[in-house]
């Protein structure tokens, strides 16, 4: 491995006054800076959505509680989840893939420079206009409010008679906003891999992270869509008296229901994916081996995108379909355990026989297999209907979706923090306030989704404002809120650790995890143009290939 | 501050990749048929329950003349992308024209049909159900030919002032793309709503 180090003048990193380099972030088109805005505006998100949530908490705490009035409560449960879904899940991956995916693959920039600057304001204008709610959501009658109708906004609870003044306007144009940002950033991503691919880098030696973000990417395309769609019928029947969901001119409640799960499902996957892909990236790196079945894993992600397209109607078993349609999703649904099943031992295979490393991204990663593998079992007993029917609506599915969501998602998104951070700032952040976010989070998320499951079973419907003392709830609720306290705490040390570690973090160096994948053989931050020469590939680990010339990749491909 | 550079071996010797322009139009038309498909499902969802009338076979009339003007435009902008190919800029610049006044021709076609409707038969998007999902799948589908016929009048501008050459017929052929998308959608468009829906 030959590398020379280029000196950059001296003239060129003074520092500029805050007003240029504000300006420069504003406008930016450059795939790094609009990742790490995507990723910062999320983690902004984050914070409220995370407030909102314990607001949600607190009120559930113990029974007849009156933390906050009945529709400020409808208000937080439908805030919370439309924030965390539309501006901190999507946001946050989309950020890491523009980041990510150009030094992967070896390209200058994404392929479309505008088009992405375009999306990622898109989508944050999304975010402001929900938020803006709070202040013009009545209009100019007075005071503002939020959308209260939960993030489904199920007919008819979103036409005109059912939430009059201009709330549920601004939760459905901040969605088609983000939505248009959304497809932008797709076809950007798709265009980027097909077509500025560095010389060599095949397409079966992509790394999987680019893989997956592929998939990701088309399936953005299909499911995000219909939920445009719909939302712009939702605003023909808000703005120009149609029917679309107006039962009585003969429209139906349940096409939206329909509508809405054929984007919604989907969409858990299109989170989902790009931490598989973190994961494919990560797990390999900390347990020494390339990862274990590398097509294996490429087909079982276009499986899971395939499949996850006709499995949305078992979000809707209780509202009374056939015994044929029953039958049909419970059994797509189950099918979708197989792929998922099959991605679960290649990681673990992967890790078998491996030299492992126990540092926070890893921490993080094992974490995600295991409460992965829980929230997809949960998922298996939900898809059989006549179970389904028992339980839906519950704090059973609560519990469930949120053991997807936290603990996969956002364990995934943690691990990729930790590992992608000294590529994004030159700096790594603490081992040791990392281990303390790691154990904390994992206890207060046991705390937390664990127990719930059990006031479901016990028949706790969700988004129910208060309950009656004497139904056995009031302790596991108790529990429940006290360990939301105990992730809030844990969020606010890796808060600390990222703005700490900018600072006084040690020294990252340009590849300090000895990893394989391109975007370490550059430096940290990586220059404005990324590569000073083109890069060229040989086989799956360039950077093993320049390390190990005596024993290349390339020699077995 | 310094930058770490890593030098690679040699470079491959061929190495051909698809053009981005293609690349992201196909995306953009695999969106966009998504988004029909759920308007193209509502409508035919909604045949027959309308609670009150009009309904399509009293009040709709097929618009075979201006369909065909919408179909051959696509014959005229695929000849036209060919010419500009082979830089014969005036045939180029005449079957542009010619696309776009057939376009033109179609959306005036639409804007007739719809004045008639709402005129002589009294139907409104808020009448009933088929009004709603008749005027919001046509009127997507016309909002497609206008954004279309937008982006060929700003081709054809510089066209006029000398500006398309060969050089440009990559992107030319990305906006053509653009052209049979909507022409592809009017045929489902057009099957679902004058002929199934009646």
């Amino acid at each position: 491995m030959s590398s020379n180090v280029i000196t950059v003048p001296v003239g060129q990193t003074e520092a500029r006054p805050w007003v240029d380099e504000l300006h420069q972030w504003l406008t930016t088109v450059d795939h790094k800076r609009l990742g790490i805005l995507y990723i910062v505006s999320a983690l902004l998100f984050l914070v409220i959505g995370g407030v909102e949530a314990l607001i949600i908490r607190i009120q559930l705490m113990h029974s007849h509680n009156n933390f906050v009035s009945p529709q400020v409560f409808n208000q937080m449960f439908t805030m919370h989840g439309t924030t965390m879904i539309f501006f901190v899940a999507m946001p946050v991956l989309f950020g890491f893939a523009n980041y990510l995916i150009p030094l992967m693959i070896g390209a200058r920039d994404m392929a479309f420079p505008r088009l992405n600057a375009f999306s990622f304001w898109l989508s944050f204008l999304g975010g402001l206009l929900l938020y803006f709610s709070f202040l013009g959501g009545s209009g100019l009658y007075g005071a503002g409010s939020a959308p209260d109708v939960g993030w489904w906004s199920y007919a008819p609870l979103g036409a005109r008679a059912f939430s009059p003044g201009h709330s549920s306007d601004y939760w459905t144009l901040a969605l088609l906003v983000s939505g248009f940002g959304s497809i932008g950033t797709a076809i950007n991503i798709i265009a980027t891999i097909l077509c500025l691919r560095c010389p060599g880098m095949k397409l079966n030696r992509m790394p999987l992270l680019v893989w997956m973000n592929l998939v990701m990417a088309g399936m953005v395309l299909l499911a995000i869509t219909p939920l445009s769609a719909a939302q712009i019928m939702l605003l023909i029947d808000r703005y120009l008296g149609g029917h679309f969901f107006d039962t009585q001119a003969g429209g139906s409640a349940v096409l939206w229901m329909h509508f809405f799960w054929i984007f919604g499902h989907p969409e858990v996957y299109v989170l989902i994916i790009p931490c598989f892909a973190f994961m494919s990236e990560i797990i390999p790196v900390f347990s020494r081996k390339p990862i274990f079945g590398y097509p294996v894993m490429v087909a079982a992600t276009v499986c899971i995108a395939f499949v996850s397209m006709s499995v949305w109607a078992h979000h809707m078993f209780t509202i009374g379909m056939n015994s044929y349609a029953n039958s049909f999703f419970t059994l797509t649904t189950m099918a979708v355990g197989i792929p998922t099943g099959i991605k679960i031992f290649n990681w673990i295979g992967t890790m078998w026989g491996g030299r492992i490393q126990f540092k926070t991204p890893m921490l993080f990663s094992i974490g995600f297999l295991f409460q992965f593998l829980i929230a997809g079992l949960t998922g298996i007993m939900m898809a059989a209907s006549p179970f389904d029917w028992q339980l839906s609506l519950s704090y059973f599915v609560v519990a469930h979706f949120h053991y997807v969501i936290v603990g996969g998602i956002l364990f995934a998104l943690f691990a990729a923090f930790y590992y992608w951070y000294p590529k994004m700032t030159g700096r790594m952040l603490s081992e040791s306030l990392g281990k303390w976010h790691f154990w904390l989070f994992l206890i207060g998320f046991h705390l937390t989704f664990d127990v719930m499951h059990i006031p479901g079973l016990l028949g706790m419907p969700r988004r129910i404002y208060t309950y009656e003392p004497g139904r056995g709830w009031d302790t596991l609720n108790f529990i429940i809120t006290i360990g939301a306290f105990i992730q809030a705490i844990a969020i606010l040390i890796f808060v600390a650790n990222l703005i700490i570690s900018y600072f006084k973090g040690a020294q990252a160096g340009h590849d300090p995890w000895d990893a394989w994948t391109l975007e370490w053989s550059i430096s940290s931050p990586p220059p404005a143009y990324n590569f000073a020469t083109v890069p060229t590939v040989a086989s799956r680990r360039p950077l093993w290939d320049l390390k190990h010339p005596e024993d290349p990749d390339s020699r077995y491909e | 501050m310094s930058a770490v550079t890593t030098s690679f071996p040699n470079p491959v010797a061929a190495w051909h990749l698809p053009s981005r322009g293609k690349v992201a139009m196909a995306g953009l038309i695999i969106a966009e048929s998504a988004i029909f498909t759920i308007f193209v499902v509502a409508y035919l969802f909604y045949l027959g329950k309308s609670i009150t009338g009009p309904t399509p076979l009293e009040v709709l009339e097929t618009p075979i003349f201006y369909t065909i003007c919408l179909l051959s435009s696509s014959l005229t902008i695929h000849l036209a992308a060919k010419s500009l190919e082979r830089d014969y800029r005036r045939l180029f610049l005449c079957l542009w024209l010619l696309t776009i006044a057939l376009g033109g021709l179609f959306l005036y076609g639409t804007a007739q049909e719809w004045h008639r409707l709402i005129y002589e038969h009294g139907l409104t998007i808020s009448t009933n159900l088929f009004g709603t999902t008749y005027y919001s799948l046509v009127g997507l589908h016309a909002f497609h030919v206008t954004a279309g016929l937008i982006m060929l009048s700003v081709v054809a501008i510089f066209g006029l002032i000398g500006r398309i050459g060969v050089s440009q017929s990559a992107r030319v052929a990305v906006l053509s793309m653009y052209w049979h998308f909507v022409d592809a959608v009017w045929v489902v468009v057009f099957t679902v709503v004058y002929v199934l829906g009646r």
